[in-house]
This record gives C-alpha cells, structure tokens and sequence, in this order.
C-alpha cells in the first residue's frame, strides 16, 4: 500500500484503468468501428456488405434530396424541442427554486419526477391516445369547431417536447437554487425591477443549466425514431432511416453513414458548449 | 433550508403569481395524459374511444394472465441489476480517480464518461450491434443488452459520487489516515459510509435508466430476449393486445411512485444525516 502512498499517478492509474478499458476500448472502439462500417459498401445483388473503402454513402446522403431535407426536419425539430422545453421549463424552475416554500418545493421536486419514471414507451403512447381523432383532444375541441393535430410532425413536437420536459426543469431548478438569494437582494437595492433582474441578472446565471439541459433534450430528440413511429403518421426522422436501414433494408454501411449526422452535430454541439460550464452542470 | 423572505420581495406580486399560475397549468398537462392511461385500462371500449362507454376490470384479468409480459418484465428486472452493478463498480471507480487529480487528459476522461449519454440511443445502439455483430462476431444475447445498457449508465453513479466528494471534500479521509487507518480501511469505514446513500441514489437512477430503455435496446437484443419496453412496443399496433398493453402501462404509471419514495427516503435519512455532519 506504501507505493500508492508514494506513487499517486499509480493510484489514480488502477482506479481509472477499469472504467477507461470499458469506455475507452468497448465504447470508442464501437464508435470507431462504425465509422469504419460508415466507409464500406452493400452489394446490391446478394445484399452483402463489402469491406472495400467508398464514399458513396455520404455522396447518397448528401445529394439526395431526402437526406437533405430529413437531416435538417430532424435538426430543426430537435432544435424547437429544445427551446419549446426551455420556455416551459424556467419559469417552473424559478417557481420551483425562489418562490415556492420549502415544503412546497419538495413536492414540486416529486412532481416533476414522477413522470420521468413513468416508462417512456408509456408516455409516447398516452399521446397517441391524447391525439387520436376520437381521443379527449379532439373530443374538448370539437365544440369550438377545432380538431386535434393528428399523428404527424405537430404531435412529434408535442409529445418530444413532453417527453424531455423534466430533464429540462431539473438541471435549471438545480442551477437557479445555487444562486444566492443575495444577488436578487443587490439587483433590487442597485434599482432593477423585477424584469430587469430576471433578463440581466437570473437568466445570464442560469444559462449554463439551460445549456445542460438542452443537451438532454436536443440529443434525445436527434436521435428518436419510435416517438415519431407512434405519433408521426408518415414522417421519418434520421432516427428511422438509421433503423429501417439496418433492419429492413440490412444496409448497415449506409445506416453508419447516417448515424455519423447525430455524432458530429452532437460533438459539434458540445464543443460550443463547452465554455459555459455547461458540463459541469450535468 | 430557511428562505429569507428577500427574494421573493424583490419578484412582484403579480410576477410570482404568475410564475405559481404557469407551474400549475404546466403540471396538469403533464399529467393528464398519465391519468388518461390509467382510466384507458379500465375502458371497455377496446379501440379506447373518448369518453369511455362504461368501465372495466376485464382487460386487468387478461393482462394478469400474459405471460409474454410476466417474462418481458423479469428480463427487464435481470438487466437493470446487472447493468446497475456494472456502472455502481465503474462509475464510483471513475469518479474516485479523477478526485483530486489534476492530470493531462482529465477532460478527456470527463467527455468519455459524458459521452454515452451525449449522443443519441441510436449512435449508441448501432454501434454496438455493428461492433458485436460485424466485428467480433458475437451473437446478440441479454449479454449484449447488459453491456450496452451499463455504458449508459455508468454517467449517473459517476455523477452522484463525485458530486457526493466535492460536498463532504476529504477532511474526514486525511482525519482517519492521520490516526493510523491503513488505505483500505478508510474506504472501508469512512469513505464507503460517506458515500452510500449517493450510490443507492445512482443505482435507483441508473435501474430506471435501464428498465426504460428502449431505443439501444432495440439494437442490441436478439429476438428472444424481450424487455418490457420491447414486448410494449411489439404490442402497441396488435388490435387484440392493446388492451394488455394498456394495463401494462397503467401499472408502470403507478409502479414509478416507487423509485421516487426510496429516493426520498434514502435523502431523508442518510443524506441529510451527512450534510449536518459537514
């Protein structure tokens, strides 16, 4: 034991060397080995795939027209996602952290919890329910004359939007309750009103918990395929091309080609992010 | 916990008002599509149309008696153990090294971590089934769901603990060194105590995580082995098992009460209990 004692860089060595051959060797060399995939071919005839180095993946993902537009339906949408949980989720975390009494608070906590645990498949569903054309949205808009969206791209907004809300309202709720209270005490005494204090002083400090956040609710939204199977009707997002393309079609070079969007979005994503401090605050 | 009631002077009125007014709204639409499942199980009409003609205890009676469910749900409960402990061992070991070590590459080690969550399920479960089944040949099994599935949850023990050491620092480690305690028994007696309850809440989560996952899942299983959130999705579009899969989900509505009172439980006791001991 005296040599750990003597040697810390050892020490941290032996307790890091499990967790890094697992994530390091499993999961990066899994990621590698897909990008590789990503390069390889599918013959068309026998349906083989062929591990001779093409482009042609990314050239059919590129320059097909409905690549195209279901990479950026799929970017754009995960993008609305996560300001649509943005908006509904602060003003609950600032309930949550500055108003509420403690009490108040931890039954808020709770609250917010609970659906998180409820099974995602569950919650897809309920919306499925929800949207039906005899479901109760259409039932309580019938007598203004109103009908309900329907399974289609507005029901994928709704219900990933719905899904993700929690893990939006937790890491704001978790950011707004470190700010010292003092701080709305100094805007208010230096005369900000109530909005001023909120816009220059609250929202600036929180940002990098809403950033936290919406890395949760924008790389979840990227990559969903079976929300949209439930309430999409017709509509693909990359997530379905990916699985229809390894199971159905058994194209999995292409598949791999698809799945490198989400990466280099999502890395892309993180590294402007990173200067916020937002991973620390996952 | 007491709030100087200053804060909440310097939000107006009206503004708090209106901040009460909007989390109120906000959590009644979040749950009434729940309770919706709830009453849908007990519908008779088996195409659920709204409202409900009259209600039910049949499709309960039913669903009791499926036993496609009954070994869905014991596969769901084997995986999330197994991928629990997995994570419990090398979240805590992760975290454990990258304490206080200042070190070239500890961002890296931090993005590794970060990273199975970071990027979407597919990314994830693609991978995977590519690198089981393309590279190393390997036939997807409850094995590969268990790997696949301990990746991802790995991030939420490693969260718990380290934010557990940077609360309680290292005072309590460097007191028990000083008289005597050789390595193994500081962790033994002060570490491993200090940590338990942060580590029962990272395995709760990292259970949850796992039980509920479906989109890696769908990747790494082979037919045979079904987990719950499998057998529901293979159901939801077969007219005669809706009404199973509805009770199914009610139950898992109401199940998910569970994890939220051990949790608070666990925060109740122990937690606080080392909070005032700082």
């Amino acid at each position: 034991m005296t040599v750990l004692d003597r040697r810390p860089g050892l020490r941290v060595g032996l307790l890091l060397t499990p967790p890094m051959l697992w994530l390091g060797v499993a999961y990066l060399g899994a990621l590698a080995a897909l990008l590789i995939a990503s390069l390889w071919t599918q013959n068309d005839f026998t349906g083989h795939i062929e591990r001779s180095w093409t482009l042609e993946n990314f050239k059919t993902l590129f320059t097909v027209d409905v690549y195209r537009t279901i990479t950026l339906r799929t970017i754009g949408i995960a993008a609305l996602v996560t300001v649509v949980d943005a908006l509904l989720a602060f003003p609950i975390a600032l309930y949550m952290a500055k108003v509420a009494s403690p009490r108040m608070q931890r039954i808020l906590v709770i609250s917010v919890l609970t659906p998180l645990w409820a099974s995602y498949l569950v919650k897809a569903y309920a919306w499925r329910g929800m949207l039906s054309a005899d479901g109760p949205i259409a039932w309580i808009a019938a007598p203004f004359g109103l009908h309900t969206p329907g399974y289609g791209l507005p029901g994928v907004i709704i219900t990933l939007a719905y899904l993700w809300l929690p893990y939006m309202i937790l890491p704001v709720y978790a950011g707004l309750e470190r700010l010292p209270d003092s701080l709305f005490e100094a805007s208010a005494d230096l005369g900000a009103g109530a909005w001023t204090t909120l816009r220059r002083v609250v929202v600036p400090m929180a940002f990098p918990a809403i950033v936290a956040g919406s890395i949760f609710t924008f790389s979840l939204s990227m990559g969903d395929y079976i929300a949209v199977k439930i309430v999409g009707g017709t509509s693909q997002l990359l997530g379905n091309v990916v699985y229809d393309n390894q199971g159905a079609a058994n194209n999995l070079p292409f598949a791999a080609a698809v799945a490198t969007v989400p990466i280099v979005v999502m890395l892309a994503y993180l590294a402007a992010v990173r200067r916020t401090g937002a991973l620390e605050n996952l | 916990m007491g709030r100087p009631s200053s804060t909440s002077m310097a939000m107006s009125r009206g503004l708090r008002r209106s901040l009460a007014g909007f989390t109120a709204v906000v959590l009644a639409i979040v749950y009434i599509p729940l309770l919706l499942v709830l009453v849908n199980s007990f519908n008779s009409d088996n195409t659920f149309g709204w409202p409900p003609p009259s209600l039910t205890l049949h499709w309960w009676k039913v669903a009791a008696e499926s036993t496609g469910a009954r070994e869905a749900l014991f596969t769901s409960i084997q995986v999330a153990l197994v991928a629990t402990t997995i994570a419990l061992v090398l979240g805590t070991l992760a975290a454990m090294g990258l304490r206080r070590t200042r070190f070239f590459g500890r961002n890296v080690v931090s993005l590794l971590i970060i990273l199975p969550i970071a990027l979407p399920g597919i990314v994830t479960g693609l991978a995977f089934q590519n690198g089981f089944r393309t590279i190393f040949g390997i036939q997807l099994s409850i094995w590969t769901i268990v790997i696949a599935h301990a990746t991802f949850c790995i991030v939420t023990v490693f969260n718990n603990v380290q934010a557990r050491f940077q609360r309680l620092g290292t005072n309590f480690e460097q007191a028990s060194m000083d008289l005597g305690a050789g390595r193994w028994t500081t962790f033994r007696l002060v570490t491993f105590p200090m940590l338990r309850s942060a580590l029962l809440a990272g395995g709760l989560l990292s259970f949850g995580l796992s039980f509920d996952e479906i989109v890696v899942t769908t990747f790494t299983s082979s037919p045979q082995d079904q987990t719950l959130p499998i057998w529901i999705l293979q159901n939801l579009f077969r007219p005669n098992q809706a009404p199973i899969v509805n009770v199914v989900a009610a139950v898992l509505v109401l199940a998910s009460a569970v994890p939220i009172y051990l949790a608070q439980r666990l925060s109740g006791s122990t937690a606080e209990g080392l909070t005032g001991a700082r």
